[in-house]
């Protein structure tokens, strides 16, 4: 018993970096209809900008959070106006593939700027905090909270927000948006950079939790996928659920079978979401 | 100076022309009905004018300005809105949400013409924290139309309002249009139910294969035995 709540409290924990992750790739999906498979890069770049305003101003990673994610927002808005805003009127299928290769390019260039060993943000050893049998790392708790707040922030964002509104709107009905005269790439573009610096704060998180290296984000992509595809597909709530279940389920998963298997639960999940449920939780949008 | 005024329209889709030589006019006051057979253009020739098919030749214009292949929210906020015929609303949005959006393009306060469109559809105001998605499809309609009234339209543009609502609906609907109308606003519509929609416009025009067949006042074209063989069925 005592296990199982301590899983659980790791799975939370992967959950929300999951959710982080699996919101801006839905909202991406949604508005664009394309899985971006650089997504996960975009997670480790923002944890390595992190890392980057860690040593340089001395400063504690909380702080470098707002730092990276506005860095990393501006990249995604970048890599999309001169990557993937030419083929955007062609097959999606040449999207997905584009995005593939910006994911190889983000990947290298972590690589040279950062080299490809595994760092951390703070050295050290952080005495955990034992409750009863449990024990909680005090970072753990940090992330939680700041994973919570900025989950209400994209609440507030999407139902209180014109261009929250409109962004919904794109995702429901892309036609009637252009008819309604929603300028789209306006839209666009503050999806992308929304999409970027919640990857961020997810890489940021991540690495936190455990250390970075370049192929952090890559590793995840998958879990974030299946965490969308689960929640249902352009729906911002779904991924937030669908990347808290799959967290959960992949570190309960270790009381029965060994722990490297823990990817393959996200996909045995996303299969069984796609063949029982294609729609997802909240019926997606595709 | 008529409302709206296309004249000699080529358009359709990857070098096809589906509309040959089309030519429409509203004039402020009016509602005028597009009816014809399947394929005749009929959507085709509304989206032209609202820029959504690229129009290849001819010329339209809104208000004696040239509104030919302006895009879509540049139409919107001269005070042209369009209702498609399907997929009308954003479904997973609530109804204040949908009204909200219709009025996106344009600046300032959208309060009051919210209240103006619940005046209009009493039935909204009530479910207004309803997701649009789950409503009925008269009252999705509704919705759809709301939207479109956000903008404070000189000229509204339906794509078939009754395609798929039960016959009492198709008179509510139609005496709903006849409504907005005496409010000044100018009605272009398609429909196929087409005895009701003449019965209920001012002027009409019969599309076939792109082409203008018949133009004439509602009545008219409904006495006229030959529009009535050919293409209200007898």
């Amino acid at each position: 018993m005592i296990e199982f709540i301590q899983l659980l409290i790791n799975g939370i924990l992967l959950g929300s970096i999951l959710a982080l992750g699996a919101v801006g790739a839905t909202m991406i999906f949604g508005v664009l209809r394309f899985a971006h498979f650089a997504h996960g890069d975009l997670m480790a770049i923002g944890a390595y900008f992190a890392l980057t305003v860690v040593t340089v101003f001395n400063l504690p990673v909380l702080a470098a959070l707002p730092v990276a994610m506005l860095l990393t927002a501006g990249l995604a808005v970048g890599i999309d106006q001169v990557v993937y805003r030419r083929i955007r009127r062609v097959q999606p299928v040449i999207l997905l593939i584009a995005s593939f290769a910006t994911a190889l390019v983000l990947r290298s260039f972590i690589q040279m700027v950062w080299g490809s060993s595994n760092e951390v943000y703070e050295t050290g050893i952080q005495l955990p905090w034992r409750i009863g049998p449990l024990t909680l790392k005090p970072d753990h708790l940090l992330i939680f909270v700041a994973a919570t707040v900025l989950v209400i922030g994209v609440h507030l964002f999407l139902t209180r927000t014109k261009m929250g509104k409109a962004m919904r709107a794109m995702s429901d009905n892309m036609n009637l948006a252009l008819v309604t005269g929603i300028p789209a790439d306006r839209v666009i573009m503050w999806t992308w950079a929304i999409g970027g610096a919640l990857a961020a704060a997810a890489g940021v998180f991540l690495g936190m939790d455990t250390r970075l290296h370049p192929v952090m984000g890559w590793t995840l992509l998958l879990p974030i996928f299946a965490a969308t595809i689960l929640g249902g597909i352009g729906r911002p709530y779904g991924a937030i659920l669908g990347g808290l279940v799959i967290g959960c389920a992949m570190e309960l998963s270790t009381l029965i079978i060994p722990g490297s298997y823990k990817p393959a639960v996200a996909f045995a999940i996303m299969v069984v979401t796609l063949i029982f449920r294609p729609q997802g939780i909240i019926k997606g949008s595709v | 100076m008529s409302l709206l005024q296309a004249n000699g329209l080529y358009a359709g889709y990857g070098g096809v022309d589906i509309l040959r030589g089309t030519h429409l006019r509203v004039e402020a006051d009016e509602i005028v009905v597009i009816v014809g057979p399947n394929g005749a253009g009929k959507s085709t020739a509304m989206k032209a004018v609202f820029g959504l098919v690229p129009i290849r030749e001819g010329r339209v214009a809104y208000m004696g300005e040239d509104i030919t292949n302006r895009p879509p929210e540049r139409m919107v906020t001269r005070g042209i809105a369009y209702v498609p015929q399907e997929s009308n609303v954003f479904p997973s949005l609530t109804v204040m949400e949908n009204l909200e959006l219709g009025a996106y393009a344009l600046s300032g306060d959208h309060r009051p013409r919210m209240e103006k469109v619940f005046e209009i559809f009493p039935r909204l105001k009530e479910r207004r924290h309803q997701q649009a998605g789950v409503m009925s499809g008269g009252e999705r309609q509704m919705v759809a139309m709301g939207r479109a009234l956000m903008v404070d339209p000189h000229l509204l543009m339906l794509d078939e309002p009754t395609a798929g609502l039960s016959p009492r609906l198709i008179d509510e609907t139609f005496e709903r249009i006849k409504g907005i109308n005496e409010l000044g606003i100018g009605v272009l519509m398609v429909e196929q139910n087409a005895r009701q929609a003449l019965a209920a416009a001012d002027r009409g025009y019969v599309l076939a294969t792109g082409e203008n067949r018949y133009e004439d006042t509602g009545p008219a074209l409904l006495a006229n035995p030959e529009v009535a063989e050919m293409f209200l069925g007898g």
